[in-house]
């Protein structure tokens, strides 16, 4: 349908839709912070099923660019496309992603089944007995959030992923502080979702091991 | 729909299980109204002159109390993101909030008004419009509290920089409210007033909810 | 492609305000002197107020200027909100501690007019009432401004409160209309829609006034501007020297 003379017209025009099976793409973005450039003319393509993984030093700009991706800060140019759409006029685009910040967002009078229960509640999910066994969390199910350790507040922010649906999943640091147990956990998690054709995207400082992924190094400028 | 209710429920709960928001804000408005007829000399007189007003100024000064922590607490723990990514417009979730404000902060102040009138020897002719006003107003407070909140997570002295920029923005309230127990009080008909209040509270349900979920997108970083 | 728009050449401003800026300086310097000469000299005595009317001219259009300048600083924060110019945030910066101080002289002068004419130095009016609660909007402006440790999101929630607060200029007016006390301003006597009905040898010195508040206004904004554009570039250059930088040298400011 697009001969070789309207490709590379094609290729920057975000209105274009593409004929790849790619389900988050990112074409040409830019970002400032403040007085900062942190990147520029970045692009990225990920498919059913993939992962990507963000890596570079501390301020690197990992962080933004995955925030950008969730939509909470607006490129200063460029466009992240999700199912072929540009994620700002996406209006299911929230309801198809997790994001797992730095901080785990657990509040520190709910238990930890109130906690996980909220978010799912909030996005229609249904599984937060499934994912509290999934991270071990089911035998402090019942403890309020404000006993726990830095690790197990970690697991609760995890098992939020497990607990409703949701394709695409960004993820920041996500093993920080976390034992072997719960990495694995975590990784076969990760698995599961991408063979079921989700995707993958975190910001890592090179402790997740996953097979076929693509890497995508930030220096500063 | 069910969303909106899970976020109220939730702050709700929160607010119950510590309960010292509700119950600092109403220590505080009988704290300070019992300092005005120790500054001011305990004359009768003197006091049912000033009782409308200064219920009416000391309601608004609790209600600030607990506003600063309407946003801030759940960015300091990262959930005010997970807020933004909700499927419910961001909208929905700042009158979610400000519904559950009010519950635990409004219903309180206008259950407590009428006793402190007594101590403040207002008539019982001004009691049922004061109720009244203070239903329509104490929403209204929240909403443009909620606002205020919004605009200054994130900012040195977040608890004083609402209350300054909130207050100015709510004499329209305290005007018509105070008033309206005046001409209760008179024998004259509050009624204008009062649906000039309602007329209010009606256009912030509308507008203070855009406005704060702007101010929310803006300021996220 | 980076948006140039983001960091918006302020080079154009620059030289545009280079060339402003004399003229309104010069109208300012000529225009104060002509007014305060009618208003002071070349204007009667007011039948009922004498000599204490002239207090007029500097109350006025100081009133006039203090609302004009809340709506410059709303439609900027507007502009800087829906099409992110840097320097539309920086016009509403910078103009916000000018508003504030013309509604301060508003306030100051009403006083000292109202002592002699009315017999105190203030009354809970709508008028005055609705003027102070502005000085409170500038002032939270300002502040809120400057309480955030990242500038631009400073700017960002200012704006927000710039365009909440005119919204609200016209509801605070109005309710506090609704006090039925007494008013002892006069109404409106130069915008009316039956044209003026101020007497000529007094709306001159008025209208002169007026101009050069405007001009020195202009003038002010833009010395403003122009010296925080100037602050932003010594800043980045300092920045590159310190870190010995090779790449050519990108100029950006803050608002």
């Amino acid at each position: 349908m697009l001969s070789e003379n309207h490709a590379p017209m094609a290729q920057n025009n975000p209105m274009v839709l593409r004929l790849s099976k790619a389900i988050l793409e990112g074409r040409d973005l830019a970002l400032w912070r403040g007085e900062r450039l942190l990147f520029e003319g970045l692009g990225f393509t990920v498919d059913p099923g993939g992962a990507l993984l963000l890596r570079g030093r501390n301020g690197s700009g990992k962080t933004s660019l995955l925030r950008l991706i969730a939509g909470l800060i607006p490129p200063t140019s460029g466009v992240v496309l999700w199912r072929g759409v540009s994620i700002l006029d996406h209006e299911f685009f929230r309801r198809d992603l997790h994001y797992v910040g730095h901080r785990d967002a657990v509040k520190p009078l709910l238990t930890v089944a109130e906690n996980v229960h909220f978010w799912s509640n909030l996005r229609g999910g249904t599984g937060t007995t499934a994912a509290l066994d999934h991270f071990g969390l089911q035998e402090i199910a019942d403890l309020p959030a404000r006993f726990l350790s830095a690790g197990q507040r970690r697991r609760v922010g995890l098992a939020r992923l497990l607990s409703s649906p949701g394709t695409l999943w960004l993820l920041d640091e996500p093993v920080a502080g976390l034992d072997e147990e719960s990495v694995e956990a975590l990784l076969v998690a990760i698995r599961e979702h991408r063979a079921s054709g989700g995707v993958v995207v975190a910001c890592t400082h090179g402790e997740l091991a996953l097979e076929n992924v693509q890497n995508l190094s930030l220096q500063e400028i | 729909m069910n969303a909106f209710f899970v976020i109220v429920r939730r702050d709700v709960t929160l607010s119950l299980r510590r309960a010292s928001d509700t119950i600092s804000v109403v220590l505080f408005f009988v704290l300070a109204i019992v300092l005005f007829p120790l500054g001011i000399g305990p004359e009768l007189n003197v006091l049912s002159r000033i009782a409308a007003g200064t219920i009416w100024v000391v309601a608004l000064l609790a209600a600030m109390l607990s506003l600063d922590r309407l946003f801030q607490v759940d960015a300091d723990e990262g959930g005010l993101d997970l807020l933004l990514l909700a499927p419910l417009p961001l909208e929905a979730v700042v009158l979610a909030k400000c519904l559950a404000h009010w519950l635990v902060t409004g219903v309180p102040l206008i259950l407590s008004a009428p006793i402190l009138s007594v101590l403040l020897n207002m008539s019982l002719k001004g009691f049922p419009v004061m109720v009244l006003a203070m239903a329509l107003a104490t929403p209204i407070l929240s909403l443009i509290g909620a606002v205020g909140a919004a605009l200054t997570v994130g900012a040195r002295r977040g608890g004083v920089l609402v209350s300054l920029l909130v207050l100015p923005l709510l004499t329209p309230v305290l005007i018509l409210g105070a008033s309206a127990v005046d001409l209760a009080l008179a024998g004259l008909n509050a009624g204008p007033l009062l649906m000039l209040l309602g007329a209010m509270l009606l256009i912030a349900v509308v507008l203070c909810p855009w406005a704060a979920a702007a101010g929310l997108r803006l300021t996220i970083e | 492609m980076v948006n140039l728009h983001r960091f918006a050449n302020p080079n154009r401003f620059m030289r545009l305000s280079a060339r402003i800026l004399p003229w309104a300086s010069v109208a300012a310097l000529l225009l104060f002197p002509a007014g305060l000469y009618l208003a002071l000299i070349g204007s009667p005595p007011d039948y009922e107020q004498r000599e204490t009317v002239r207090i007029m001219y500097i109350h006025v259009p100081a009133a006039w200027m203090a609302l004009f300048s809340y709506s410059f600083m709303a439609a900027a924060s507007a502009v800087a909100l829906i099409w992110r110019h840097p320097l539309a945030d920086l016009a509403a910066k910078s103009i916000a501690p000018i508003g504030a101080c013309f509604t301060l002289i508003c306030l100051v002068t009403g006083s000292l007019w109202g002592q002699p004419t009315w017999g105190t130095w203030w009354v809970w009016d709508a008028r005055l009432t609705s003027v102070l609660i502005l000085v409170f909007l500038f002032l939270g402006y300002m502040v809120l401004y400057d309480a955030f440790d990242d500038p631009q999101k400073g700017a960002r929630a200012a704006g927000v409160l710039a365009m909440v607060g005119f919204v609200f200029v016209p509801i605070i007016k109005f309710s506090v209309d609704i006090l039925e006390l007494r008013t002892l301003h006069q109404g409106a006597s130069v915008l009316k829609m039956s044209g003026p009905s101020i007497h000529e040898t007094m709306l001159w010195p008025l209208l002169v006034m007026a101009l050069a508040y405007v001009a020195y206004t202009t003038a002010i904004l833009l010395v403003r501007m122009r010296s925080a554009i100037l602050s932003a570039r010594v800043r980045s250059l300092r920045i590159k020297r310190a870190q010995g930088e090779s790449k050519p040298i990108v100029v950006t400011y803050r608002a």
